[in-house]
């Protein structure tokens, strides 16, 4: 459930500007503004198409948009008075590192958001290494951290005792990820063997262990059985409660926004439509017909159903 | 085995028949008679021979009876105290069908016969001359059966003994206990079976005293030459997904880079060593930025050009590499100094008080190619440790996925390339010492696909199957040397049918590179090959 109490308290950690994202003539994104808090679970839904994942995918600097602005900051909204210098600047971040910097998202390719801007994320048609294990796939994850530590490869191949020591921290880093998501006995399986639900959490534990400050899920609990998708939410909750992070959520399953989302935000042919609590989504028509795709008039039958 | 065909009747409460022999063996030792007279009688019975100049048909059939008869007498023996009492009384003959007594039959078959190679001197003469006679199939088979039995029996001798170490040192392999011999001797086969090839690869010169010596340690250079080429390609296709049709380039650039510096200034060959794979790796990451976009086929075909591109700059580059005529007397390896000379002061026979020898130099270079393989192997296993070897597996499986955890994927994929090409410099630096002359004709295309085929055949990613492929693969060629026209047509029947057979090579699966509880290998069904 939304947590009123500390709504004042969240300030922005994510501000889209203008976010235009075109496929020839196909307007898959357009001017879309959007702001999502620090600690918040912010849902994004709409119907299929409506361009949600494009969304995600310039965000997360798999697709450069056509136009428009998407900054992040780091620490507290504070940092976005940086913002307008770094954009006219030419730069992609105020500064690399620490509380204060902001980042220019739409101008810094995909590794580099996930490794600075510390943007992480999963995909909807899951992307796992299936032919490691759960565990590697949870070093690969720490890459940036190990790789740095092993010297950039010279040290690691000489044995140094230091590398050995962060890869030990990063194995007991991976093993409490598998444990939370419920995993630890199949460490040493290949992922691509696991049953699907499995493989979400998996995903999703992967992105945690790049130490992210904004986790955007894609549909995390598709083909997800109810009984999965209640632990999906519990995982959710525990994960912003336990790690000071926020989320972006990408989700069709209602039961699943409803009940872990702060913020909704519903998109359909690119723009929003609506944005806001869950209760005030909730009682508004037109998110209700676009998405259910229902003409305006048959919205009150289509409330009728799913119980409002 | 037996019991899942036989539920019924324990091993407490089995009898075993006694032994007899009845109609059915008699009617199979017959049978087999009858074959192993038809091999033997075209393999052995007809021998030609040259007797002033004109060849003449020699028949030695007496031979051919015996030897036929020999066999029949084997399989008499293995019928009635061996597989009736297996069997609870049932013929080999009746068993055809399920496959695993054949195997193994066909097993101590291959022991037997590799006891009688190395046992009774006549034997494998009759054999190479049989080859002699009988050109094309026929002769093919025999040759290719006496190296399988030798090889077989090596390293079924080298396993008994890493075995009997490891008893020795108190080791006892877990999986030992079960059941069948030939099961609780490849119990332990995926730890063993690599410590066994070393040994044998250590002790090979000596192994192969006799005639045909120094044509051994040669073909085993060359075998060793494409392990390491395999190796090194590996890296780049087996582990990083990159497909590079054009590997032969950096092959030819530390040859090439070897023999103009040792030629020019005259510096040692270890000194030219670290140059040679460094610019390898040079042109690596060279080659690598243009295709860092390219996946798949394309890769492939850009790959491809380039390793021409190289061979006919060489080609043409006549002022610097000679052209077509190649670079000359490149000096040999010497013996940290010590050349191997056949007259002169200070030479490698003279210092250590030995008698000339040209076999000398040829053990000294196989063993500085067993160990720059060696080194390969042991970079490359480390390397797959660390966090840029599972950044290269990562990037096979998923590069998307590899960006969403902030892993630089251009970076990686040049590495893969640099580190890879280094590997196939220093083998052609090697190259160029060996031969003492080069020319862009050993850099064709041909190169590339050998190398490829190599790691292909191994399985993707597998250090040890990229050894057995090139044993099998440059082995085999070596051996069949006088087939010249078919050898191509059976490397190629032979490529498909392993595809078919196993489509991702003889070992595929991976070996993870961390475990938290236990190292589980992966089947290859999971693992990717890379799209480029
Ligand atoms: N790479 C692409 N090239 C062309 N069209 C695309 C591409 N990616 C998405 N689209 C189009 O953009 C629209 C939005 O797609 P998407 O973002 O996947 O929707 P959603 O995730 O909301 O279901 C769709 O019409 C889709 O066909
Ligand atoms: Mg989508």
């Amino acid at each position: 459930m939304a947590d009123g109490a500390s709504d004042a308290t969240r300030d922005d950690l994510l501000r889209v500007e203008n976010l235009t994202m075109r496929f020839g003539g196909l307007v898959a994104v357009d001017k879309l503004s959007f702001t999502a808090r620090r600690g918040d679970i912010t849902a994004i839904i709409g119907p299929n198409g409506a361009g949600k994942t494009t969304f995600f995918n310039c965000i997360t600097g798999f697709y450069k948009p056509t136009e428009g602005r998407v900054a992040l900051a780091h620490g507290s909204q504070a940092a976005f008075e940086a913002l307008p210098a770094a954009t006219f600047g030419g730069k992609q971040w105020s500064k690399a590192e620490g509380a204060g910097a902001v980042f220019l998202l739409e101008r810094m390719p995909g590794f580099e958001i996930a490794r600075l801007a510390r943007v992480a994320r999963t995909f909807q048609n899951i992307r796992l290494f299936a032919g490691m294990t759960l565990l590697e796939n949870l070093l690969v994850a720490q890459h940036t951290v190990l790789n740095a530590a092993s010297g950039y490869t010279i040290g690691g191949l000489l044995g140094l005792a230091s590398f050995k020591r962060a890869e030990a921290e990063a194995i007991d880093k991976a093993a409490y990820w598998l444990r939370e998501i419920g995993l630890i006995d199949r460490a040493d399986d290949p992922a691509g063997d696991l049953p699907y639900g499995a493989q979400r959490r998996l995903e999703i534990a992967r992105a945690m262990c790049t130490d992210p400050v904004l986790l955007c899920l894609d549909e995390p609990a598709a083909g997800l059985n109810p009984r999965e998708s209640a632990e999906l939410n519990a995982l959710l909750l525990k994960i912003r409660e336990e790690h000071a992070l926020s989320i972006l959520l990408i989700e069709h399953d209602m039961g699943v926004v409803m009940q872990i989302s702060d913020r909704i935000a519903v998109l359909d042919y690119g723009q929003k439509i609506a944005g806001g609590t869950p209760e005030e989504i909730r009682a508004d028509p037109r998110v209700i017909a676009a998405y259910l795709g229902v003409p305006d008039d048959e919205v009150e039958d289509v409330e009728a159903e799913v119980g409002l | 085995m037996t019991d899942t065909l036989q539920p019924e009747t324990s091993p407490v409460t089995r009898t075993l028949p006694r032994a007899a022999i009845t109609a059915d063996v008699i009617k199979d030792a017959g049978i087999t008679f009858l074959i192993a007279l038809l091999l033997f009688g075209s393999i052995v019975g007809l021998r030609t021979e040259t007797v002033n100049g004109v060849l003449v048909l020699m028949p030695q059939f007496g031979k051919a009876l015996a030897l036929a008869a020999a066999v029949a007498v084997g399989r008499l023996l293995l019928d009635v105290f061996i597989w009736r009492r297996m069997k609870d009384g049932r013929t080999f003959t009746s068993l055809i069908p399920s496959a695993l007594p054949i195997l193994k039959g066909a097993g101590a078959l291959a022991v037997v016969f590799g006891l009688a190679l190395y046992s009774i001197p006549g034997f494998r003469a009759s054999l190479v001359a049989g080859a002699g006679t009988v050109h094309g199939a026929l002769g093919a088979v025999a040759d290719l059966l006496t190296f399988a039995c030798e090889s077989t029996f090596l390293v079924m001798a080298a396993m008994a003994i890493v075995r009997a170490a490891r008893l020795i040192i108190g080791q006892t392999p877990e999986e030992a206990v079960g059941q069948g011999m030939l099961r609780r001797f490849t119990a332990d086969f995926g730890r063993e079976f690599p410590i066994a090839l070393l040994l044998i690869a250590l002790v090979l010169p000596a192994l192969t005293a006799g005639p045909s010596q120094r044509y051994a340690i040669d073909t085993a250079t060359q075998i060793l030459i494409y392990v390491m080429l395999g190796w090194g390609l590996n890296i780049v296709v087996g582990l990083a997904g990159l497909l590079d049709l054009g590997y032969v380039a950096f092959y030819a650039v530390g040859a090439y880079t070897y023999a103009l510096i040792s030629t020019q200034f005259g510096w040692s060959f270890w000194v030219c060593l670290p140059l040679a794979g460094f610019f390898a790796a040079l042109w690596g990451i060279t080659l690598g930025f243009p295709v860092l976009r390219l996946r798949g086929d394309y890769l492939a075909i850009v790959t491809m050009a380039f390793g021409e591109i190289i061979r006919i700059v060489l080609l043409n580059w006549q002022s610097l590499t000679g052209g077509p005529n190649g670079i000359n007397r490149i000096p040999k390896l010497t013996f940290f100094g010590l050349p191997f000379d056949r007259t002169g002061e200070g030479t490698f026979a003279s210092v250590f008080g030995l008698k000339f020898d040209p076999l000398h130099r040829m053990v000294f270079l196989y063993y500085v190619i067993l160990a720059l393989a060696l080194l390969t192997n042991f970079i490359t296993l480390r390397l797959r440790r660390l966090p840029i070897g599972r950044a290269w597996e990562a990037l096979r499986e998923d590069e998307i996925a590899c960006r969403s955890v902030g892993i630089n994927t251009v970076t990686t994929k040049l590495t893969a390339f640099a580190i890879g090409a280094m590997f196939g410099g220093f083998a052609g630096s090697f190259f160029a010492a060996r031969q003492g002359f080069i020319s862009p004709e050993s850099f064709t295309f041909m190169e590339s696909a050998l190398v490829l085929a190599i790691v292909v055949l191994g399985g993707l990613g597998s250090q040890l199957g990229v050894v057995i492929a090139a044993v099998i693969l440059i082995g085999s060629a070596e051996r069949f040397r006088d087939l010249e026209d078919y050898r191509m047509l059976i490397f190629g029947l032979s490529m498909v049918l392993v595809m078919i057979w196993r489509p991702r090579g003889l070992m595929s699966g991976r070996t993870p590179s961390a475990f938290l509880k236990a190292r589980k290998n992966i089947s290859g069904s999971f693992v990717k090959e890379g799209r480029g």
